[in-house]
């Protein structure tokens, strides 16, 4: 279970040509809070995208008396229950990355200053546009896939956070902490019609960033020889070849 | 008028408005503020002692609906405000003097009471040209603004024209009509938007600048939070239908007839600060959406932009496009999908074609 030297050889690529070595290929990648969150963070995106296109667009007219209805109320029970839970998870992800192994920072930075990171992003960008032969190996996120979880994932859940809660403090009102915390949102739009406007565009971004990224790891874990999908339910990577 | 160095108590008096209706108004109008029983004699002692303030009260680029709506206040009534309360010196609309007589009470007021008068002003000044666009007694409106903005006490802003800029500045805003805030930016400035501003409020407002001389509390955006710290969906009468989930439709369904929840017909009540749904219009009589249609959003930033009333959605115009938010996410989503399908398509073709197991040695 020493899994610091290994993390630490783990962050250079794997040298394509040395895929023969004999030492069974497998490292924890993965840890047991790393994995619980991502699959908490993935129920609560799938509550919150549901129930947030219908508090967007409305819900066929319910029957009966009014008193006797309270699904829109729930609904948004339901967004808001989830939204928090999401931001609980968010926070202590966050914490993670501080205490957990060296993977467990990736999807909080992308080096976009070094150099070597660049020729990496283009010779996944080749792999994927089906020119360059092999993948290279990585333990935790290849370049490109950082590059999108940063960018479209992270930046993307901060965004939705800020702006929820923003959004929720209109109905807490000027004196809740949600106000005082994340009201300097509705400086910058004045019209919150407008912060509604970009909760919702960034409920899309969520969407895509789900296809993209439910595709390429199903895709890899299939055609890279490198599990995937079992490593963010067991956490460790194996290398198959 | 040059009265103002008289009381209101002094004025209403010899109106032959008894003591009983005064302190009636008083109790009123602190009720009405939100203030609480001691405010009332605080407000009775004000309008006793205290030397009714100066008003000058311009138009810049505006329909005058903000006067409209003033003068059919209820509470208080209109007329004791603008003949009693208020030293209304200079209103072009409703004052008897014209021309160079009136122009001359505006030279006077800035003299005779520097830093004491309030300037109140409805609609903005249009700052493309030079100030060209509107022109008020033979100089751009702009100048007149700033000439008279700065000996003031403190501005109000009345409607949405001069607190966000309303229709003369939708895009693409060809006189560049620009709010108050972003032309006066040294005096104390209060946004009272709306188009028009609801009159209750209005004379509620100048009742507590003329009790206590000086603004309200102010919220972010600088409206007064008395008025304008809840949305029209807090305290719409309609808000269980919405909680229920039961909306109109279409208009004249039976939801409609039902009186519904207008959400889904574009109301903008949830993202729209103001006092309607519990103030009311015309002496509390309805307002938009007991009338059985959606809010406008009137009293919101640039609510002109925002595409049609009748959606929720809002029109985004960027990069040439002109779509909401949600044809704008399926479009890429949609994109990114068939992109995935075509990408997953390859995929599995060269595995088919080459040899099984490795798509790497298909080169």
């Amino acid at each position: 279970m020493d899994k610091s030297p290994q993390a630490l050889t783990a962050t250079v690529a794997v040298d394509p040509v040395r895929s023969g070595r004999s030492e069974r290929g497998v490292v924890y990648v993965y840890e047991a809070p790393v994995r619980l969150w991502h699959w908490i963070n993935a129920a609560a995106i799938l509550v919150l995208g549901l129930t947030g296109y219908f508090i967007a667009s409305g819900i066929p007219t319910m029957p009966g008396e009014t008193s006797d209805n309270f699904l829109f109320g729930y609904i948004r029970f339901a967004h808001f229950f989830a939204g928090d839970a999401l931001t609980l998870g968010f926070l202590l992800r966050i914490y993670w990355a501080f205490v957990g192994n060296p993977h467990a920072k990736q999807i909080f930075y992308v080096p976009l200053w070094r150099k070597s990171y660049w020729r990496e992003v283009w010779h996944e960008i080749r792999w994927y546009a089906f020119v360059a032969a092999e993948p290279k190996k990585y333990v935790a996120h290849n370049p490109l896939a950082q590059l999108a979880m940063f960018f479209m994932f992270t930046l993307t859940i901060a965004f939705m956070i800020v702006t929820g809660f923003a959004l929720y403090a209109q109905g807490t009102g000027n004196d809740s902490w949600q106000y005082r915390l994340f009201g300097w949102v509705l400086s910058i739009w004045p019209n919150s019609q407008d912060v509604h406007t970009w909760h919702h565009l960034g409920l899309w971004m969520i969407v895509t960033f789900a296809l993209i990224h439910i595709y390429t790891a199903v895709r890899e874990d299939i055609v890279s020889s490198q599990s995937i999908v079992s490593s963010i339910i067991f956490g460790e990577r194996e290398f198959r070849d | 008028m040059g009265g103002a160095t008289e009381t209101f108590y002094g004025v209403i008096r010899r109106q032959g408005i008894t003591r009983r209706s005064f302190h009636k108004f008083c109790s009123l109008t602190a009720t009405s503020l939100g203030l609480g029983p001691l405010a009332a004699s605080q407000i009775a002692n004000a309008l006793e002692t205290k030397p009714r303030v100066p008003v000058i009260w311009m138009h810049g680029l505006e329909c005058t609906c903000c006067s409209e709506s003033f003068i059919r206040s209820a509470h208080p009534l209109v007329k004791d405000v603008v003949l009693s309360m208020i030293s209304l010196d200079y209103d072009a609309p409703i004052m008897a003097a014209a021309g160079h007589q009136a122009e001359a009470i505006l030279e006077e007021t800035r003299a005779k009471y520097k830093g004491q008068y309030v300037l109140a002003v409805e609609g903005n000044p249009p700052l493309n040209e030079g100030g060209m666009f509107c022109i008020d007694g033979g100089k751009p409106f702009v100048e007149k603004l700033r000439a008279m903005a700065e000996d003031s006490m403190a501005i109000i802003a009345w409607g949405t024209c001069a607190s966000w800029g309303c229709v003369q500045a939708a895009k693409p805003n060809p006189t560049q009509a620009t709010p108050i805030d972003k032309v006066i930016t040294n005096k104390p400035i209060i946004k009272v938007p709306g188009c028009p501003p609801i009159a209750e409020v209005m004379t509620a407002l100048v009742t507590f600048i003329t009790t206590f001389g000086k603004l309200p509390e102010l919220d972010r955006q600088g409206r007064p939070k008395m008025f304008y710290s809840q949305r029209i969906h807090d305290k719409c009468y309609r808000r269980p239908h919405f909680d229920a989930g039961q909306f109109v439709e279409e208009w004249d369904d039976e939801s409609a007839r039902q009186g519904y929840c207008l959400y889904k017909m574009g109301c903008k009540g949830p993202t729209t600060y103001n006092a309607c749904s519990a103030v009311r219009w015309n002496d509390g009589v309805s307002f938009p959406i007991q009338s059985g249609h959606g809010c406008f959003g009137c009293s919101e930033d640039g609510f002109w932009d925002k595409g049609s009333f009748y959606d929720r959605l809002t029109t985004i115009k960027q990069f040439g496009i002109e779509a909401n938010a949600d044809q704008i996410g399926m479009a890429a989503a949609g994109a990114v999908g068939l992109a995935v399908a075509a990408h997953a398509a390859i995929t599995a073709a060269k595995r088919l074609t080459g040899k099984p197991g490795s798509v790497a040695q298909e080169k």
